[in-house]
């Protein structure tokens, strides 16, 4: 039903995630996701769908869009969307949807189920038990942008009185190769990192690097060089995080960070032809 | 050097950064077609879009949502619709300047549009080299 409108005035069913069918197609505790709307379950077979009745007006393609375009609405919706997959992973296993999965209503979302339900299953068993944990190697380069430069120590053999051009450059040059090696450093650790958190984990992934830090961290937060998602028991948290400290202590200039448990959102879709090793 | 922090517990009211959350929910997770059709497109043109509506670069860096900016198909992607803007632009101009026909002006900006479009936006935004690890 591709192409199907949405009523004005009516609802649609907005789908956060699908997980093992509780008893009586309910949650034990109300929940609240998007626009504060409650959330409820649509059951099929052993799965269910966590799902929210949001106003259709809002919630068609154009204000959708409209949505995802606004900083403020996006990060309300990727808020409230997480949420609800982070309540709901405290359950039991769950496969989150991508931000913004919109059906025109809960008989959809059932068909959806039944179409996959043997995937869905397969995954949900595949990822119970299971935790998705994030790392990050970042590089300290150098000074912040716009904080004023430490004074360098004189290069050797620099004859040039400080802050004439050849001290400059030399300056310079000086920091553009502690800015190479501090890179390369980090690219070993994120190799040795990997190397030793494989056997801990059931999957890695690459991610992205992120470009940015949010506010709060800016100055010591460096450039990202590496991000990586793991999938583990989790059971093995704690292993795994006091492995990737032990990794990376005594690493100046460099930063590790360790992010979740997440629900395994890296992990939900099944793996791609000869992509996640496991 | 400064130590991880422990993991936080799930539903403990820890606050995840921004960035995590977007790289995860849009980006990740079991993507399957809803009725409505919002075509996240890929989350690149999303943030590109982004970045182009924020008014203020810095606020998008405090958000941790410029991830996309040094991802090298990224930003060849939208150096080339730049480049292919401006160049429909200066022929545009040309075309004013020399009295030349526009309607011919407008088809070869076209399929250099589409051309740069399509090569661009090939690749799931991952750096070269950079996606999974046997």
């Amino acid at each position: 039903m591709s192409g199907g409108r949405p009523r004005a005035g009516g609802r649609v069913s907005y789908l956060y995630a699908v997980l093992p069918r509780p008893a009586g197609d309910r949650l034990p505790r109300p929940l609240t996701g998007l626009a504060d709307a409650p959330v409820h379950l649509v059951g099929h077979g052993r799965l269910a769908a966590a799902v929210s009745a949001l106003p259709a007006d809002d919630h068609d393609e154009q204000a959708l869009r409209a949505h995802l375009e606004d900083l403020d609405r996006l990060t309300a919706m990727a808020r409230a969307h997480h949420r609800v997959v982070e309540r709901l992973s405290a359950l039991g296993p769950v496969l989150p949807f991508r931000l913004a999965t919109v059906y025109l209503d809960d008989a959809r979302v059932r068909a959806v189920l039944r179409a996959s339900a043997d995937d869905f299953a397969e995954a949900l068993t595949r990822l119970d038990g299971r935790v998705e944990l994030g790392v990050k190697v970042f590089a300290l380069g150098g000074p912040p942008e716009g904080a004023p430069a430490p004074a360098p120590p004189p290069a050797p053999g620099a004859s040039a009185a400080p802050g004439s051009g050849a001290a400059y450059l030399a300056r310079r040059r000086a920091e553009r190769r502690l800015r190479e090696e501090t890179w390369q450093r980090a690219a070993r650790l994120a190799g040795r990192l990997d190397d030793e958190l494989r056997p801990l984990a059931e999957a890695g992934r690459a991610l992205r690097p992120q470009r940015a830090e949010p506010a709060g961290a800016a100055g010591v937060a460096g450039e990202n060089v590496w991000n990586h998602a793991y999938l583990l028991r989790a059971e093995r948290t704690e292993a795994f995080t006091a492995l990737v400290r032990a990794l990376a202590a005594g690493e100046d200039g460099l930063r590790v960070e360790v992010t979740g448990p997440w629900a395994p959102y890296s992990f939900a879709a099944p793996p791609e032809p000869g992509g996640v090793p496991s | 050097m400064p130590l991880p922090p422990a993991p936080q517990e799930h539903g403990q009211g820890s606050v995840a950064s921004l960035v995590d959350v977007l790289e995860r929910v849009l980006d990740k997770g079991v993507v399957i077609a809803g009725d409505i059709k919002i075509n996240l497109l890929d989350v690149e043109l999303l943030t590109i879009k982004l970045r182009l509506l924020v008014a203020s670069v810095d606020r998008a860096r405090e958000m941790g949502i410029d991830w996309w900016e040094h991802d090298p198909s990224l930003s060849s992607a939208a150096r080339r619709r730049d480049l292919a803007e401006e160049n429909e632009r200066l022929r545009a101009r040309i075309a004013a300047i020399e009295g030349t026909t526009p309607a011919r002006v407008a088809t070869e900006t076209a399929v250099a549009a589409g051309r740069s479009g399509s090569s661009a936006l090939g690749a799931e935004g991952v750096p070269p080299g950079g996606r999974e690890r046997g």
